[in-house]
């Protein structure tokens, strides 16, 4: 017998062009709460799902409890005693609490005889692990955090020992979730072993027992949680990269062009995803908005870009107020002077179907130089186009190839071209350099410092720290969705490590 | 109008319902997993071909059902292929089973029979027979009760009684099986069906399987019983009223039943109509009350009776999302 209840050696996993899993390896001791931390996108959930059967890897060996496993699908996972808690729940919506319990492992052809030992099954379950759910409820009609209770019941009841919850706490509040964590440790008491997946400090060490910390696909550290801290944690996570020297002179602020005000923005599950939240952005200076992705920065943009509405708060633009909790309206924020280089360039800053021309002018099609009447007029944008491929030098130069066909780094420089030559006052830019090339990223850096030179008010948001502190004149940082506090950008790594993850919050609220 | 003309037009009603209550289960088992099943009129039209076809050549009824049926669950096959293995769009795949069926049923039955598309008429033995129930002939004469014993509910062709017997059976399959669990689950969340250690592709092509089968039995309804022999183009849209059927009646089998019925009987009244001036109506054209089952349709998808809530994947390919 190993003492592991989890082994994985070598696991690597692509989707195409992204490497999500590379060569990862973890030991997870039998009956412990083991820790799985990264931010979003680092390869968690992938890594996870292969545990789980839900994707195969492509090179790699899963030993369970010491035997060699092969983990082909969700079945085999399941009769390994692997549970899994996804992070949206995989449960029947319309269907009974008991329905779903039994759902995949019904006994008998027909249910009458299971459902009555289902339901005996359960209140045992129930009382052995202080779960209170009702058999008889219809899922829909329970709050969230039932809801992941019959998930847990669910994997339980299949006879799991294995536990793997994929950032359980995202959609509980404070109190459902410590209510989870009470839920974790006792069955970590009936000798269970748990994984838990998440980017959140705080949880890793109120209840783990070990920690492994994962950046960019790979597994970068393993550490017993009593002997590491948040500090180490947070700086694993974020990374340390070779710090790009950005050269840029003093900033001369002018009057404010961006005012946020008391600014909430609630999700569509209701959860505050930005919370109460205000700053300046004065013409000719640079503000980075620091923060572990999913603190609330890329909901912060959106509302500010009127891609989402606000719940409550005001924005004002060059002096003139702007209706945030309405629903939004970018085209009208465009049209008063806001630019935006959005977060994600493949979902909402281009149409990869489309011609680099189209691309470069997405969104401005109504302007007069792209056409006098109904119609377009391609030529005017291809010139248009070859104009900004100059500036911006984009490879390859040719207007009329398909977007998909550009690099990261072209492909950005084609949003950036697309949003920056419009001379906008406010310029509001989501991680300008993410998956693009080196080369690439001194050319972007340039560029916004240069708009800065020419007055512009720049609102950056970045998950990478090294850019936040070499672009930015202030650094803002972001935690839960709360500002956690501002900072000059010459300010140790490590004081903005501790004020990403909410440290200093907890130690201020606790004087 | 008396008693007798009142059993006339139920009978009639029972008759033309039974392909419709047919197809509609046939589509429940379909879009209960999640897959939408537009091609239920060109299926039961193909079946109604072969059933006939075969029938007419073999001289035996049952070969002519089998026939009907094994033709039915190809045709789910290849839909299941295009929607299901190669999560393709569904409507199109369902529509190109129309067109197929309509057209091939017609070349191919042109080129054995020559008789211009049709089959030729069956013989007593292919033909679906009758059955009727015990006692049937000496209630005749009780008022009121004999003439709905006798009349109303005996002597139908024993397919009758099967669809009808279908819908109770349906329900149970639903609601009291595990295949009826994981078929309610694979068109609501197939996620949690995968999760759950539940092959989804497999669930998905039993359902549509069992659809085929449905559908075969009302396409053999319609050419061994309803008909002698085939026609071209005979479902005459029947594929699509059932389909109607099944969202007015929410997915559920219960109602099923009766939307089938009242469409049934909307049918009957307008086969009734063009013969007979109806008292306080008059004569109204029977393209209006073909069209009733349609308009009442809409009516209730626009929320005005009701709410239709459709299984929540249906029509959605199942891909393991990142």
């Amino acid at each position: 017998m190993s003492d592991f209840a989890i082994e994985l050696k070598g696991i690597d996993k692509r989707f195409g062009a992204v490497h999500a899993n590379k060569n990862i390896n973890l030991q997870v001791a039998k009956g412990t709460i083991h820790g799985i931390i990264g931010e979003n996108g680092a390869g968690k959930s992938t890594l996870m799902s292969i545990l789980y059967g839900f994707y195969q890897a492509d090179s790699g060996e899963i030993f369970i409890s010491g035997q060699k496993a092969n983990i082909k699908d969700s079945k085999a996972a399941i009769s390994a005693g692997i549970g899994m808690v996804h992070q949206h729940f995989m449960l029947v919506e319309n269907f009974s609490v008991l329905e779903n319990i039994m759902l995949g492992a019904e006994e008998s052809a027909i249910l009458t005889k299971g459902i009555t030992k289902a339901r005996a099954e359960l209140k045992r379950l129930e009382e052995q692990y202080e779960m209170e759910v009702d058999p008889d409820a219809i899922i829909e009609e329970l709050p969230v955090g039932v809801q992941q209770r019959v998930e847990i019941l669910k994997a339980i009841y299949r006879k799991a020992d294995i536990l793997i919850l994929d950032e359980p706490t995202g959609v509980l509040t404070p109190a459902e979730a410590d209510h989870l964590f009470r839920i974790l440790a006792q069955l970590k008491e009936q000798g269970k072993t748990v994984i838990l997946i998440t980017h959140k400090l705080r949880e890793i060490m109120a209840i783990t027992d070990e920690v492994s910390v994962m950046r960019r696909g790979e597994m970068v550290a393993t550490r017993k949680t009593s002997e590491t801290s948040v500090e180490e944690l947070a700086e694993l996570m974020v990374g340390r990269r070779v710090l790009l020297h950005v050269e840029k002179g003093e900033a001369n602020p002018g009057e404010v062009k961006l005012s946020v005000r008391n600014l909430t923005v609630r999700d569509s599950r209701g959860v505050t995803m930005v919370d109460n939240v205000s700053f300046d952005v004065r013409a000719g200076e640079i503000v980075g908005i620091a923060g572990v992705a999913g603190n609330g920065q890329s909901e912060l943009l959106e509302a500010i870009a009127g891609m989402r509405s606000a719940t409550s708060g005001t924005v004002t633009l060059s002096g003139q107020p702007v209706d945030v909790t309405g629903p939004g309206d970018p085209a009208a924020m465009r049209r008063r002077g806001l630019a935006h280089v959005p977060e994600d360039r493949h979902h909402t800053g281009l149409v990869l179907k489309f011609e680099e021309a189209e691309n470069a002018m997405l969104g401005y099609h109504g302007d007069r130089k792209f056409g006098q009447s109904f119609l377009l007029d391609v030529e005017a944008i291809r010139k248009d186009a070859m104009e900004k491929i100059e500036q911006y030098d984009i490879r390859p130069p040719n207007p009329r190839l398909k977007t998909a066909n550009f690099s990261g780094g072209n492909q950005q420089k084609i949003v950036l071209a697309r949003e920056m030559e419009r001379n906008p006052d406010v310029l509001i830019i989501g991680q300008p350099t993410r998956g693009v090339d080196v080369g690439a990223i001194e050319f972007i850096h340039k560029r916004i410092i240069e708009m800065r030179d020419q007055g512009k008010a720049i609102l950056l948001v970045s998950v990478e720290l090294d850019e936040i502190r070499s672009l930015s004149d202030r650094i803002i940082v972001m935690f839960a969705g709360r500002i956690a506090g501002e900072r000059n950008p010459d300010a140790s790594e490590g004081e903005l490590g501790l004020l990403m993850a909410g440290v200093e919050q907890k130690l201020e609220a606790a004087q | 109008m008396d008693t007798n003309t009142i059993v006339v037009l139920l009978q009639s009603t029972i008759r033309v319902s039974v392909p419709l209550i047919l197809t509609a289960l046939a589509g429940l088992y379909a879009e209960r997993s999640g897959v939408v099943d537009i091609g239920l009129e060109g299926k039961m039209l193909a079946a109604a071909f072969a059933g006939a076809a075969t029938a007419a050549v073999t001289g035996s009824a049952i070969t002519g059902i089998g026939a009907a049926m094994l033709v039915s669950v190809a045709f789910s096959l290849v839909h299941g292929y295009a929607s299901i293995s190669q999560r393709g769009d569904q409507i199109v795949s369902g529509t190109a089973i129309n067109f197929i069926a309509a057209g091939a049923t017609v070349i191919l039955g042109q080129a054995w029979f020559a008789q211009g598309g049709r089959t030729p008429a069956l013989s007593a033995d292919a033909r679906l027979s009758t059955y009727k129930l015990p006692g049937a002939d000496a209630v005749r004469d009780v008022p009121v009760l004999g003439p709905i014993y006798s009349d109303l509910l005996s002597g139908h062709y024993l397919l009758t009684y099967f669809a009808f017997a279908m819908v109770p059976i349906t329900w149970w399959v639903l609601y009291r099986t595990r295949f009826g669990l994981r078929l309610r689950a694979v068109g609501e969340n197939p996620g949690a069906v995968d999760t759950a250690g539940i092959s989804v592709v497999r669930m998905r092509y039993l359902a549509v399987i069992c659809g085929g089968m449905l559908c075969g039995l009302a396409g053999a309804y319609l050419s061994m019983a309803l008909a002698n022999g085939f026609v071209k183009n005979m479902s005459a849209g029947r594929g699509f009223i059932a389909l109607a059927a099944l969202v007015f009646a929410n997915w559920k089998p219960k109602n099923i039943l009766i939307t089938c019925l009242l469409f049934g009987f909307l049918d009957a009244l307008s086969i009734y109509s063009q013969n007979a001036d109806l008292p306080i109506m008059g004569s109204i054209p029977d393209q209006a009350i073909q069209a009733l089952p349609y308009v009442l349709t809409v009516i209730l998808l626009a929320g005005f009776i009701g709410k239709a809530s459709p299984p929540k994947a249906s029509g959605v390919p199942y891909v393991k999302e990142r």
